[in-house]
């Protein structure tokens, strides 16, 4: 399992980075959804996968019995999709702004700041 | 009553957005709730750090969670001082603001965006959880972005999508970050992740887990081959935006690296090397771009990444001397910046261009407003006994001691470059004949706004020039409080302590 998801996380981030990478402003933001997911998934793979065994204590015990699953992590990865999924709804109202005004969407040609240097 | 201080300035701000919002089309009272709560803000981050100083570090529990478990807010004498700036320079631009923005801009939101941009730095000043400072940074980009975009002029959008990119690819990096270090350590409370990071025998991982949350500050901060993003973007927005963006946001990046690399990431020499080799290439880079342009704004933009070379250098030095240095800089370079973007604001409003071969003849014309300028240009340059002098006699006596020329040199080079960089601009924006500009139609000018807005734009200057002589002159009491900072962030045990009670 843990093997997978760090192989998958791996493929996520070079994806992602390669997608930021390109001059295109669609590719970009879909780089930068594929690389948030990457980095949620690395944060629930570091966590520990515990499978099947919930931190609830039993109700004749004070205290755990066995190994359980961390809850920190998902609390993390909660947070950190609800932000990105913000993030990411504002960038692509950010780059539909930007190509009906520049009406371009290649990086390289967004060049009217450079003209009054 | 002080119980709960620590939150106050929190709680205030972000109390002020919430009334703002409810004001959304009545531009007028959101310019006097601005005003007045900011004024407020700053009454109440004197009481917070008049506390500090005399009682020490204050933590406030978040639900009463025990430490190392919940989110903690600690507020130590580096945050009191930062919240406190964050005040001033709050208070300066609220007003500037009302009076240089545009009602159009005012009318989507401008002052409550505003406002949860100052909340959101100080949440990132006072946490003590590294998580929370991730949320706080977001709260921070996601306010920026919505202030950098308002008003959808075309430079502005270009400048933002570059903006917005590598801002969003810090997060990104931090977030990963953040992932490899509680993988590592099981922890997200700071003085405890200091703790546990020492313990851990893998040092290589450590030092892997340092660069990534180097390099994610380094974006934010703007250090050597890390700014592209900031000249391309500062000088698109309003002024009144530049000069909080300018002031505070690249100074949170080094908020964060000072507070990483001295309690959690602390003694290890390689990664010290690599921020002394960014420091000087910042330092250099910064100084040369600000030699070679001609908008004054793209000018001020290239001076604030030459400038955030000497923190990162005092930071990369390590010794408490140069630490000291780093945090005089720190409060000199916050008021100095914010000021020097609202001058080149009021020289916009003044002639309607910062083109600096077009402008001219400002001497001859506001006489008593060009002695105004002075004030926070020379500052930037240092010369005694104005307030950028004092923490550069730090950071040097600290390269001595440490026997690193090479820091010194660049230290000195750097201060050579800003002052060709500022006479030149002092010569050819104040001295130089005016020029005469085609007049542009729909522009307010600087003559024609009513008394009352030139007050907002001039006061706001004065104040900040003011406390910049003080930080020159009295630069005694500035040397005590960094003193004390160096103090307490070169012995990381207090804070430890502070936090967890041990």
């Amino acid at each position: 399992m843990e093997v997978i998801l760090a192989i998958l996380i791996g493929v996520l981030y070079a994806a992602g980075i390669y997608m930021i990478l390109r001059r295109s402003l669609v590719k970009l933001i879909l780089g930068i959804i594929i690389l948030g997911n990457g980095a949620n998934l690395l944060i629930f793979l570091l966590g520990r996968v515990v499978k099947g065994s919930p931190p609830i204590i039993p109700a004749d015990s004070d205290v755990f019995q066995s190994v359980y699953a961390d809850p920190v992590p998902q609390a993390l990865i909660l947070t950190a999709i609800v932000i990105s999924f913000g993030l990411q709804s504002f960038a692509i109202i950010l780059v539909k702004r930007a190509y009906k005004v520049v009406k371009t969407d290649d990086l390289d040609e967004m060049n009217a700041i450079d003209k009054d240097s | 009553m002080t119980q709960q201080l620590v939150l106050y300035p929190l709680l205030l701000q972000m109390f002020l957005s919430i009334v703002l919002m409810f004001c959304w089309r009545k531009i007028s009272w959101q310019r006097v709730i601005s005003i007045v709560g900011s004024i407020i803000n700053v009454g109440v981050s004197i009481w917070l750090f008049s506390y500090i100083w005399e009682n020490g570090t204050q933590i406030v529990l978040a639900g009463n969670w025990k430490p190392p478990f919940g989110i903690i807010f600690v507020a130590d004498t580096l945050s009191a001082t930062l919240v406190l700036l964050t005040a001033i320079s709050g208070l300066a631009v609220s007003s500037f603001s009302s009076a240089s923005v545009v009602a159009a801009r005012l009318k989507f939101g401008y002052f409550p965006i505003f406002h949860f941009l100052l909340l959101g730095l100080n949440g990132a000043f006072l946490t003590g959880d590294i998580f929370n400072l991730y949320v706080w940074f977001e709260i921070i980009i996601i306010s920026s972005f919505v202030l950098i975009t308002l008003g959808g002029e075309k430079a502005q959008l270009e400048g933002s999508v570059k903006y917005f990119t590598l801002n969003i690819l810090a997060s990104m990096i931090f977030l990963t970050a953040i992932a490899v270090l509680y993988g590592l350590t099981g922890s997200l409370n700071m003085a405890d992740l200091a703790l546990k990071v020492a313990a851990i025998e893998n040092r290589g991982l450590v030092s892997i887990t340092a660069i990534l949350f180097l390099v994610a500050f380094g974006i934010k901060a703007a250090v050597f081959p890390l700014y592209f993003w900031l000249p391309d973007s500062y000088h698109t927005p309003p002024s009144a935006v530049a000069a909080i963006f300018g002031g505070l946001l690249t100074k949170v990046g080094v908020y964060a690296l000072i507070r990483v690399f001295t309690l959690i990431f602390v003694g290890d020499q390689f990664i010290e090397n690599i921020i002394l080799i960014m420091a000087v290439l910042t330092l250099i880079s910064g100084g040369l771009g600000a030699l070679v342009k001609n908008n004054l704004r793209k000018v001020f933009s290239y001076l604030i990444i030459c400038h955030i070379g000497y923190m990162i250098a005092g930071l990369g030095l390590f010794t408490e001397v140069a630490i000291a240095g780093t945090i005089f800089y720190l409060i000199h370079d916050i008021i100095v910046k914010t000021n020097l973007f609202m001058v080149s604001g009021l020289i916009f409003r003044m002639r309607g261009t910062n083109s600096i071969r077009n402008l001219g003849g400002l001497y001859a014309d506001y006489p008593k407003l060009s002695l105004l300028i002075a004030i926070p240009l020379f500052s930037l340059v240092g010369i005694p006994p104005l307030s950028g002098f004092w923490p550069k006699i730090s950071l040097i006596i600290a390269g001595f001691q440490a026997e690193r020329w090479w820091v010194v040199g660049a230290i000195i080079f750097a201060s050579l470059i800003t002052l060709i960089v500022i006479a030149k601009v002092w010569a050819s924006v104040v001295w130089k004949e005016k020029k005469e500009l085609p007049v542009r139609l729909n522009f307010r000018y600087f003559d024609k706004l009513i008394t009352i807005r030139k007050a907002q734009m001039i006061a706001p200057m004065i104040f900040l020039s003011l406390v910049s002589l003080y930080i020159g002159f009295g630069a005694e009491h500035i040397q005590q409080v960094s003193s004390r900072v160096a103090g307490e962030l070169m012995d990381n045990q207090q804070y430890i302590e502070a936090v967890l009670g041990k």
